[in-house]
């Protein structure tokens, strides 16, 4: 019985080969290193979502303020007090925490529907935040000349990206495991028992709201970490970080993946990558198009009868 | 009498589960179906299948010699079943009244001269409803719900009940009052009805037939009358255990 | 511990919407180790009855107390931890997880584990047989890895129960617990509910009345959210106004 339940949280025997193998990738791959990087940041994104959305039950259409946080801060670090890349990323975290713990005040009244609005509300009410103080944050130009000091005193950014990959795909990995332990522990089993029954929940002496505003506070974290990457790793932080495409992008992203599972968030940024890339290199005007019916295909047939499309036509 | 439901070798289930294996049998109109069995032995999918609500795999079911198994769950409520399910499912957004008239059937033209059932007399059965008619769906107790449920599926006027455990939660008062209109209603208008419920001998008392399933199988099926009059048996197949 | 002890009490509880009164001044006095049954027609305002006492509403007048404490203004939550716990008359479980994984959360959150996020579910032994007993209390053993969404009625209805138990209530409010559970399992989870241990008071809602007057040493009628009257179930019973408002003139006056 013991058995049954730690066999959730049990690492899986390919779990170490498929980060090994995510680490190789930048120097197996050496010209594929910039979207290498993209990806490890996507899915730390994603990730951060799936912890409010998949296993907590908050619908969010605006967690990429916290992205935007997170990389405004951490540029703005790095540029004005110090160029450290792992200093600046607990920087740009942190005060996406603190957004975050802020905000998690919205979020725990009303319905989805309300919720939905009210996360748009605040990326939208950040985007022009930014735009106004344009002394400070660039405006519409952006935030550039962000030089980053190499990583851990030793490891200089280099111009093919290799660094820059490797450094996400840590923190990415680091990020994970701690999410990992989070979700498989008693107290993610609470979150999922809010997120399934909130009535229930109250009524076995979880304190809902408090909960509800801690796992806000640590996706927050997460994702402003994610932002602190972009930030550092392409040397700019621009308004479109805060875009409603951000929020929009990393929910399709869990629906492709997988919501409700932590490597659905991963799966779901490779795939939406690679696919964004190479379609686009195919079609460049007509790349959405295809996304769209991908995904209405995905969504309509269900993942697992994806590969077999024979079984399409049946009715469940 | 003549034939209303016609079961024969139904198997069925949910999704590619089969949980019915076999079931047969004949009900006539104006009879009442005592359906029992212990709890998990199929007899609310037994329902469901009736009303359309589960995949079935074998089998067919006529109704008034009409085919049934082929037709969708609205269109089983056009042909005659009134179905209550266990869980209820009221509209809950929606006031008792909006309730009761929004699937009002008009009277079938094959009742004869039976009244047609209508809110008023659904409110003269149950008055603790017509007292709450403006209330919504969720203003409702659980007993009250309940009562909503049963008189929703009167007012489509039908041919058939399915009540699948109607007494549950109940006051002992209402229950009494229930059971007795039911067999006034079978008896004096024509309506056949199958009911699922946990205390056989309350049900049987107002049936005419017992079917009685195990492990998604028909065990017993004869008269309610003689079932009732025969505990130990009863016992038997309910699989209660006595001291 | 004297057995006239009080250890809840609603004082003047009131509660309206609007313009109707759902509760109407209810002072209800419940003592250790009772076995008290609430009744009443249905709509009488038992559940809001429970959900004012428990927290889920708001009263519009009145007090609760909760051992001699004033909990009037304490979250659900908060009572909970006090040992105030009930069930809900339908079902609310948590569909997408297993009964293990259900009582496993419970246990370690009554534990005050619920917070720990750097240790797996699971890993605390000492919960792991808590689970274990009850789910063989509650003949949930052989369901145990089962998703709630996909088990029958009765089991969810056993699990309902377990998730109340495994909070370690001091007092428990069973809101129509045997609803859907087969005659043979009805007396077998009442037992189960009577044979808690006497500091554990018990107030139960229910309309099958051979159960209530099997389990009840005390009896509450409520009529249109009001007490009508209290007695031994003998008394009730006999008493002609429950007769003609709740209990009917058939097999329900029992005793």
């Amino acid at each position: 019985m013991q058995d049954a339940l730690l066999k959730n949280s049990r690492i899986k025997w390919w779990e170490p080969l498929l980060w090994l193998m995510a680490f190789t990738t930048p120097w197996l791959f050496s010209q594929h290193a910039l979207i290498i990087n993209e990806i490890a940041i996507v899915a730390l994104f994603a990730v951060s979502l799936d912890l409010v959305l998949g296993y907590s039950g908050i619908v969010s259409l605006g967690h990429a303020s916290f992205l935007g946080f997170g990389a405004y801060t951490a540029a703005l670090f790095a540029k004005w007090i110090h160029p450290d890349p792992l200093l600046g990323l607990a920087v740009g975290a942190a005060a996406a925490c603190v957004l975050g713990a802020l905000c998690s005040a919205t979020i725990l009244r009303g319905s989805d529907l309300t919720r939905l609005m009210v996360t748009l509300g605040m990326a939208l009410i950040l985007f022009e935040l930014a735009n106004k103080f344009d002394g400070l944050t660039g405006g519409s130009d952006g935030l550039q000349g962000v030089v980053m000091g190499p990583v851990l005193g030793r490891f200089e950014f280099d111009l093919m990206g290799q660094v820059a990959a490797s450094y996400s795909l840590a923190v990415l990995w680091v990020l994970f495991f701690f999410a990992r332990r989070l979700v498989h522990s008693p107290f993610g089993a609470t979150l999922m028992a809010v997120r399934d029954n909130r009535l229930r929940a109250m009524a076995i002496g979880v304190p809902v709201s408090t909960r509800l505003a801690i796992v806000y506070t640590i996706a927050a974290g997460v994702a402003g970490a994610a932002g602190a990457l972009m930030a550092q790793t392409t040397g700019f932080a621009s308004l479109d970080v805060f875009a409603l495409e951000r929020s929009a992008d990393v929910m399709l992203i869990l629906v492709i993946g997988g919501v409700g599972w932590l490597y659905g968030g991963v799966v779901g940024a490779v795939v939406f990558k690679l696919m964004h890339d190479v379609i686009s290199s195919i079609t460049p005007q007509y790349w959405t198009f295809w996304m769209g019916l991908f995904l209405v295909v995905l969504v309509m047939v269900g993942r697992e009868r994806l590969f077999k499309p024979w079984t399409w036509m049946d009715r469940t | 009498m003549s034939e209303l439901l016609r079961v024969e070798q139904v198997s069925a289930g949910y999704g590619e589960a089969v949980v019915l294996n076999d079931i047969s049998f004949v009900l006539a109109e104006g009879e009442t179906l005592a359906l029992l069995g212990r709890n998990g032995t199929g007899k609310t999918t037994l329902m469901d299948t009736l009303a359309g609500a589960t995949r079935q795999h074998g089998g067919q079911i006529f109704l008034a010699g009409k085919t049934l198994h082929t037709l969708a769950s609205f269109q089983r409520a056009e042909a005659g079943i009134g179905w209550v399910p266990q869980e209820r499912c009221i509209f809950k957004s929606l006031t008792v009244h909006e309730n009761l008239t929004a699937v009002a059937q008009a009277v079938r033209s094959d009742r004869g001269a039976h009244a047609a059932w209508t809110p008023e007399r659904v409110y003269e059965l149950f008055p603790r409803l017509a007292e709450r008619k403006t209330n919504l769906g969720t203003q409702l107790s659980g007993g009250e719900q309940q009562m909503l449920a049963v008189g929703r599926a009167l007012v489509l006027n039908p041919r058939l009940l399915l009540l699948d455990e109607p007494l549950e939660g109940l006051a002992p008062i209402i229950v009494q009052e229930l059971l007795r209109a039911i067999a006034r209603i079978t008896r004096e208008e024509g309506l056949s009805a199958i009911i699922v419920e946990q205390h056989p001998q309350a049900i049987l008392a107002i049936s005419h037939q017992a079917v009685v399933l195990d492990q998604g199988r028909v065990v017993h099926r004869g008269s309610a009358h003689t079932l009732a009059s025969q505990p130990e048996l009863l016992d038997q197949l309910l699989g209660v255990a006595r001291a | 511990m004297s057995s006239t002890t009080v250890v809840l009490q609603t004082h003047g509880l009131v509660k309206r919407f609007g313009g109707i009164t759902a509760t109407d001044h209810v002072n209800l006095t419940i003592t250790q180790g009772a076995r008290h049954a609430l009744i009443g027609p249905n709509g009488a305002g038992k559940t809001t009855l429970i959900n004012l006492i428990t927290g889920v509403l708001p009263q519009t007048e009145g007090r609760i107390t909760l051992e001699g404490a004033d909990i009037t203004d304490l979250a659900p939550h908060q009572r909970v931890r006090r040992g105030l716990v009930r069930t809900f008359q339908i079902n609310q479980l948590f569909s997408g997880m297993t009964p293990l994984e259900t009582l496993t959360m419970v246990v370690s959150q009554h534990r005050g584990l619920g917070s720990r996020w750097w240790q797996a579910l699971g890993q605390d032994t000492a919960v792991v047989e808590r689970c274990g007993q009850l789910m063989e209390q509650f003949r949930l053993t052989d369901v145990m890895h089962q998703r709630t969404e996909q088990m029958p009625y009765g089991k969810r209805r056993l699990l309902e129960m377990a998730i109340a138990l495994a909070c370690e209530p001091r007092v428990l409010l069973l809101d129509e617990p045997v609803a859907g559970v087969p005659a043979g399992e009805r007396e077998e989870l009442l037992h189960t509910v009577s044979a808690l241990p006497a500091d554990v008071s018990v107030v139960l809602i229910e309309h099958d009345m051979d159960l209530v007057f099997e389990f009840a040493k005390r009896i509450t009628v409520l009529v249109n959210g009001a007490v009508l009257t209290e007695g031994t179930p003998q008394e009730i019973a006999q008493d002609p106004q429950v007769k003609a408002v709740y209990l009917g003139q058939g097999e329900g006056a029992h005793v």
